[in-house]
């Protein structure tokens, strides 16, 4: 808990039972997980530049899960709300959309189908990847990562 | 000669019908040279060809980008996380 943080906003993500008013089961989730904890190190690096926030935490799950439990999880505390508002939001909206991450609904009877996704966006590297790729072309410096990916 | 460790996720691991695999390329072989010889090998692949995007080793790479020696090369179907 930080002491100087005045507020934290909490995301948490659940598995909805039902897509387009058919009655869903579960979902199951793929993830390339070397890459999406690269990105989410990158993503919480991103986020601290932007706004200044206190803490940050994001959490997406790997595997089946049923209706009614927890996918994805962002926490970010800040100084004042609105700064941890927005960057929770901006954080959710980026790990939809720009993360090594699948997922297929199963349905009544067993039957499973792919969710449509979006072409995965290229993720804006670091300052820091940017400098070390100029002295050295092929391996940026990547971020630290601990294991966000939970199962 | 190169060995590349092919990775496949979501639609494009089923229509692949394998996770990963190794393949031996020529040296100074490219992404595109790979893709070709997934598209190749697994046919049922080609259909994704458009929507693809390829990672060399966790980064999104273009198709000219070359390959070394136990580079992993993924194929990453459209995503959607959440």
């Amino acid at each position: 808990m930080d002491e100087d943080a005045g507020g934290i906003v909490l995301f948490v993500g659940t598995i909805r039972n039902q897509t387009k008013g058919k009655e869903v089961k579960g979902l199951e989730y793929e993830v390339y997980r070397p890459m999406a904890e690269l990105q989410i190190a990158r993503l919480e690096e991103e986020i601290r530049k932007r706004w200044p926030v206190k803490s940050i935490r994001l959490i997406h799950r790997e595997g089946r899960l049923k209706v009614g439990e927890v996918s994805v999880v962002v926490a970010v505390s800040a100084m004042h709300r609105e700064e941890a508002f927005e960057a929770a939001r901006y954080a959710i909206d980026r790990i939809k959309e720009s993360f090594p991450i699948w997922k297929r609904e199963k349905f009544k009877g067993g039957r499973y189908a792919w969710v449509k996704g979006t072409p995965i966006q290229s993720y804006p590297a670091s300052d820091r990847a940017i400098s070390d790729s100029q002295t050295n072309s092929r391996e940026t410096v990547r971020p630290r990562t601990r294991s966000l990916v939970e199962a | 000669m190169i060995r590349v460790k092919m990775i496949y996720f979501a639609q494009a691991r089923e229509a692949a019908g394998t996770k990963s695999e190794e393949f031996s390329l020529d040296e100074k072989s490219s992404v595109e040279t790979a893709l070709s010889k997934a598209f190749e090998t697994h046919p049922k692949l080609r259909p994704f060809e458009k929507s693809i995007k390829v990672a060399l080793n966790e980064e999104i790479t273009q198709n000219d980008a070359k390959l070394q020696e136990g580079d992993r090369v993924a194929l990453l179907p459209p995503v959607v996380g959440g």
